[in-house]
């Protein structure tokens, strides 16, 4: 029914069956709907966040995702600035993913806050000296420029291609993107840092704050690091995914092993970086605020040292291990355990410096804040995420996303 | 950002709690919701979600009788002029839609409620939990709304609120004071709601740059160390975040001192 805007040269599912598989998906994406309007109209009450655990689930969701999305700016970064030619068979997945998990991440944001028509103030009454003024505007100009490198795939469908205007259009923007990707590297370089920024400011909350080089506290340039290192991870997690999904190989194995093998090095300088970052905050800056390092992980129900641990060593050091060394990153079942250990490294990392910053009492007379998400911070957490899947399946489907599918698969 | 306390005519309001005689009752918290139109909640039964502009808090020494002792501390928002002379509050800080703001002239940390779109950083970025989020539609038993205070404007849900030292007042009086041709504010014109509805005269409020203000003498900020009290028995909340809070405490007892800030063990205070 659709076949003439599926690319040449490929094969896909019939249509039914397409609709199938996304039936779940949009049942669950309309869930999302529902809580949504529900928040946009009730207002806030509908989460279970409070006075104290202000910033939860949707912010951590929004931290995370944008980490995730890091594939998109680094790997544009390695093909374009770097020039690794090779890894132009995996950039255009890069950028789709980038594009998906920095659309969600303004969803999420247009419910976080509590007068969402308000939003515009922050680029109006900006204030210079806050770290959310510099996310929102690198944020906001680095979705424009993802949009600008997502359009030209848009354009190379098979029926667009055809209208001589859009063809063109597709081919001169191709030809410029070298602007655009370096563009967006610089941005995201910024606005992944003032992320870390958030909570390294905080120097009420001595769990977050941490010192570092004139305005900008360590915590700005590990975000940026690890979204780097954790960023590519999770792209070729998704590559992996839609392999399965669809049972064909689109990428060879050559551009994965390179990807994957600088953000082995990205992560294992990342986490050593991290590690001397935690010791000099559990050395010296926590003591000079009066808390023993101890304090952090003790006396709740949740926060313990566990956490540590799994965002260091197994979220950390074990996925930069494999993946930098050539024989354990040759053997499948290594690879993806890596790949998966650093998502939930970078994952892990965005929920404590968010999180657990707030749950930490520190009035000595406080206790420890916990929170568990109400059903409507569940289904709205979701909702983006069905809309990347549904995107990423109508992607792949109608847009000659992965160059190498034809070569892989050929039809007899 | 200016030098704080350095403006023109540059008064820096503050406030002295003294300990010893607070009795917990809870009075400060009573007139402060009524003076500044703080709203119920349907259900107030959840002090996580609700608002307290100003909160008592009950300390204990932790000691089993008959050594226990408590201590009830009164906590509205500490004004901050935040680290180093810059007036830099952790909260004000943080704002990316300037809605909370600094006053040089004043040393009040200010909240402009129309412009606040409700983001939270700044209740992130506070210590002492003084900022408080409209989560609900404000609520006013029948009848009440018949009694808010016209000088205050109510809020509404989806901003962040907080405590503002009763700033309304400061302009009634300035204006009273500028109609009768003078340039100062005298300390009795402008006290706030908490000052004068405490029964055990616990709380002073006045001007820590005015050497005649009983709140001056009582706690003497040193201003070469970041606003220090020089009186032994007075402290600040949490002084060694560099806050640099305007409201004092004052306690004869030593636990209560300790319990100020997260000292560690063998520090006296
Ligand atoms: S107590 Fe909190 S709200 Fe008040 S000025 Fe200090 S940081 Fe800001
Ligand atoms: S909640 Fe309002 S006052 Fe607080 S940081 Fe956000 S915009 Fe500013």
């Amino acid at each position: 029914m659709d076949s003439t805007l599926i690319p040449k040269g490929v094969k896909r599912c019939p249509i039914g069956q397409f609709a199938m598989g996304l039936g779940p998906v949009s049942v669950i994406l309309l869930w999302g709907v529902f809580a949504m309007l529900l928040v946009w109209i009730k207002g806030l009450n509908q989460t279970n966040m409070n006075d104290n655990y202000g910033f939860a689930l949707w912010i951590w969701a929004d931290l995370a995702i944008i980490a995730l999305g890091g594939g998109a700016f680094f790997t544009g970064f390695l093909r374009y600035i770097i020039g690794k030619d090779e890894l132009k068979n995996i950039i255009n997945y890069a950028v789709l993913v980038g594009f998906v998990c920095y659309v969600s991440a303004q969803m999420i944001l247009g419910m976080d806050v509590g007068q969402p028509l308000r939003g515009w103030f922050i680029f109006w009454h900006a204030n210079v000296h806050s770290m959310l003024t510099e996310v929102a505007f690198c944020l906001t100009a680095y979705l424009g420029v993802l949009i600008i490198e997502y359009v030209p795939l848009i354009l190379e469908n098979r029926q667009i291609d055809k209208v001589p205007f859009f063809h063109n259009l597709g081919h001169n923007m191709h030809e410029i993107m070298v602007v655009f990707a370096a563009t967006g590297a610089f941005l995201s370089f910024f606005h992944q840092g003032s992320l870390g920024g958030v909570s390294g400011v905080l120097f009420g909350r001595p769990f977050g704050y941490r010192e570092g080089i004139f305005i900008w506290p360590w915590t700005f340039f590990l975000f940026t690091w690890s979204a780097a290192a954790g960023g590519p991870c999770f792209t070729i997690l998704v590559t992996k995914i839609t392999e399965a999904i669809t049972r064909k190989k689109l990428v060879k194995d050559n551009v994965i092993e390179l990807l994957a093998k600088i953000s082995g090095w990205m992560l294992a300088t990342y986490i050593i970086a991290k590690i001397i970052d935690t010791i000099y905050w559990a050395t010296v800056t926590a003591p000079s605020l009066g808390f023993s390092f101890k304090f952090f992980y003790s006396n709740n129900a949740f926060y313990g040292f566990w956490i540590l641990m799994l965002e260091i060593i197994l979220g950390g050091i074990i996925p930069a291990a494999i993946l930098i060394t050539d024989k354990w990153r040759k053997n499948p079942g290594l690879f993806i355990t890596a790949i998966v250990l650093a998502v939930i490294g970078v994952c892990v990392n965005r929920w404590v410096m968010v999180l657990q910053v707030l749950a930490v009492p520190v009035m000595p007379f406080d206790s420890w804040t916990m929170y568990i998400p109400s059903w409507q911070e569940v289904a709205t957490t979701l909702l983006p995420i069905m809309g990347g899947i549904i995107l990423i399946s109508l992607s792949y489907r109608y847009l000659p996303i992965f160059p190498q599918e034809k070569e892989l698969n050929p039809l007899d | 950002m200016k030098e704080e306390g350095k403006g023109k005519n540059a008064n820096k309001f503050g406030m002295a709690i003294d300990l010893d005689k607070c009795t917990g009752c809870g009075s400060c918290m009573v007139a402060c919701m009524a003076e500044n139109n703080v709203p119920f909640k349907a259900d107030e039964s959840n002090k996580l979600d609700s608002i307290t502009w100003m909160r008592v808090y009950k300390l204990t020494n932790g000691k089993p009788f008959p050594n226990a002792d408590i201590c009830y501390l009164p906590r509205p928002c500490m004004h901050c002029g935040g680290k180093g002379d810059h007036g830099h509050s952790p909260c004000v800080s943080v704002c990316p839609a300037t809605a909370t703001d600094y006053s040089m002239e004043t040393g009040i940390v200010s909240q402009i409620y129309t412009r606040c779109f409700g983001c939270r950083y700044c209740m992130a970025a506070c210590p002492y939990h003084a900022r408080y989020f409209n989560w609900w539609d404000p609520v006013w038993p029948a009848g009440m709304e018949k009694y808010l205070s016209p000088n205050v404007s109510a809020r509404m849900r989806g901003v962040v609120e907080k405590c503002s030292f009763c700033f309304h007042r400061y302009q009634l009086a300035k204006d009273r004071s500028f109609v009768e041709g003078r340039r100062e504010v005298k300390e009795d014109e402008y006290q706030t709601a908490c000052t004068q509805a405490c029964p055990a005269g616990a709380i002073t409020f006045g001007d820590l740059n005015n050497p005649d203000h009983r709140i001056h003498q009582l706690v003497k900020p040193d201003p070469r160390h970041g606003g220090r009290p020089q009186n032994p028995t007075a402290f600040r909340l949490l002084e060694r975040l560099q806050t640099n809070p305007k409201v004092y405490y004052i306690s004869s007892k030593e636990w209560v001192r300790r319990a100020g800030d997260n000292s560690i063990k063998k520090e006296s205070t």
